[in-house]
């Protein structure tokens, strides 16, 4: 179980998550929607501690992560897949994927991680700057997943990618927490993607949930008004 | 001023071997810098003292083997690497704890810190070793020279300080390219939140980065004092040679670093048999200016998208 309660973030004087609580069971996917701007990115910098929170509580199965430096939190079990992927661009798919390696005993990388990724073996050693972006998201996926998280955390895996690997992503999300049994926590504009892959859907404005249901219960008509300018 | 195709053909071979030389404690200085600049992106004005902190250990240690009897000084150089590796690595770590790490994405600042605590370190070396050059005596299997036709003589010293550097390069290609280490480093340098965010204790890596380039520039100023004698200023003659050697070769390039410290070194040594070494120092940076105004990121630069 992931547990946040009471968070509160920002920068310098303006504080961009707001007393926000969220609870995730385990092997559940949470969504989480929200325009550009509303805080889901710094939502997920603070949950993994690139950002520090002001306030608030972050526990991962009773354990209290929230004063943790980020890699004592990887090393707990979440992982992180930022947006914009971020992968290492001067470092091959290989060693890219040897990174997210760090914190588990054996250094030698599991095969299963090619048969999810199969394009990901073809490239293997190239440069991870040298794939394309949909590439580059599957590699960032594939980093973050040989850590063998219990917690995925994902900040926007669609951005900026074709519509028809969307589709690809939304399976291949679905066939790792099918395998693995993890708990995903996604933040998406996307409406029909999420509809793909959440378990559940909350709606984030300003820096606090606003709308949360389960995904059969989703008015996607409400869902939608949030996430319209 | 006739020469002679024979002459000159001595003449390359022997300023060239002289180069080799210059080259060899060039590139051992510029290993380390191109660790510390190329990778964390610090100036590290002071990285002439480490070296001088390997030749004065280096120094230290001939004295104390020096006193065993004739065993202690042949093999003295054999212990003297290691630990010169060792105090400058050591050195290096401190000084990242209580300086560098406060100055990262701070390049203006940390090149005055570093430029000072040069000067510091200067001060300390003239108080506890005094203002005159010292010198370790070479031991006899070094001294001596291989002469393979009677115009050509090439020292041994110089030869054993190629074997080393020889060494010293492999063994930090190998850490960087091969080794979990290397990995953790060109990750973290790739991207700091990024690395953390794979688990990697970043500022662990930057320690011992720091620390690392400290401890090469150590090395090279063991094979420094076969070259020369060590004062507690013979730092600085190196610093923007090294400097040089590191930006020309691509700031980050290993390959480049190497290439680019040769072509500095012999340069500089065949002009200044020619044309004296100022004139020879000049013509050397004219070039290299113009070589970095076509490619102002150094001879070998990344392709790859960002």
């Amino acid at each position: 179980m992931f547990e946040v309660t009471g968070l509160r973030s920002g920068y310098g004087q303006s504080e961009v998550i707001k007393s926000l609580d969220l609870t995730v069971g385990d092997n559940e996917t949470l969504a989480i929607m929200g325009r550009n701007g509303m805080g889901k990115t710094t939502l997920f910098k603070t949950l993994v501690g690139l950002i520090e929170a002001r306030d608030g509580k972050i526990a991962l199965n009773g354990e209290e992560l929230t004063k943790e430096p980020t890699h004592k939190r990887v090393a707990s079990g979440l992982a992180y897949v930022p947006q914009g992927r971020m992968i290492f661009p001067s470092l091959t798919v290989l060693e890219n994927i040897s990174t997210g390696l760090e914190t588990v005993k054996s250094k030698r990388i599991p095969h299963d991680i090619f048969d999810l990724f199969p394009v990901l073996h073809d490239m293997r050693h190239r440069k991870g700057g040298n794939l394309s972006g949909g590439q580059q998201q599957q590699l960032a996926i594939a980093r973050a997943l040989v850590s063998n998280p219990e917690v995925l955390l994902l900040d926007e895996p669609t951005e900026g990618i074709q519509p028809s690997i969307i589709k690809d992503i939304a399976k291949t999300l679905n066939d790792i927490s099918e395998m693995r049994k993890i708990t995903i926590v996604v933040s998406e504009q996307i409406l029909s993607f999420t509809m793909e892959i959440a378990d559940r859907l909350m709606v984030i404005e300003s820096g606090k949930i606003v709308y949360e249901a389960p995904r059969s219960e989703c008015d996607e008509q409400t869902i939608s008004d949030f996430l319209s300018v | 001023m006739d020469y002679s195709m024979q002459d000159l053909m001595a003449i390359f071979a022997m300023q060239g071997f002289a180069g080799l030389s210059f080259f060899s404690v060039l590139l051992l200085m510029a290993l380390g810098l191109a660790i510390i600049f190329g990778q964390m992106r610090v100036i590290n004005m002071a990285h002439g003292e480490f070296m001088v902190i390997g030749a004065y250990t280096t120094y230290v240690v001939s004295e104390v083997m020096g006193g065993w009897g004739s065993w202690g000084a042949e093999y003295y150089i054999l212990f003297a690497i290691p630990l010169a590796f060792l105090v400058a690595f050591l050195v290096g770590m401190v000084v990242e704890v209580l300086m560098i790490r406060h100055l990262y994405h701070r390049p203006l600042d940390t090149l005055l810190a570093t430029w000072g605590l040069a000067l510091i370190m200067q001060q300390v070396f003239r108080s506890v070793f005094g203002a005159r050059e010292v010198s370790p005596s070479t031991p006899s299997w070094l001294d001596g020279a291989w002469t393979p036709t009677p115009m050509i003589y090439i020292p041994l010293n110089g030869l054993f300080i190629m074997g080393l550097t020889l060494v010293v390069t492999l063994g930090v290609v190998w850490l960087m390219y091969r080794s979990r280490w290397g990995l953790r480093v060109r990750s973290t340098m790739a991207s700091r939140e990024m690395s953390a965010a794979v688990g990697i204790n970043t500022r662990w890596v930057d320690r011992l980065t720091f620390a690392l380039g400290c401890g090469v520039a150590g090395i090279a100023g063991a094979a420094f004092t076969m070259i020369s004698s060590t004062g507690p200023t013979s730092g600085t003659l190196y610093i923007v040679d090294t400097f040089l050697v590191v930006v020309f070769g691509g700031a980050g390039s290993i390959s480049g670093t190497v290439v680019s410290a040769f072509l500095i070194a012999q340069g500089q040594s065949i002009l200044e048999f020619f044309l004296g070494s100022s004139m020879a120092k000049v013509l050397t940076l004219l070039v290299i200016i113009g070589i970095l105004m076509l490619r102002p990121e150094g001879l070998f630069k990344s392709k790859v998208r960002r």
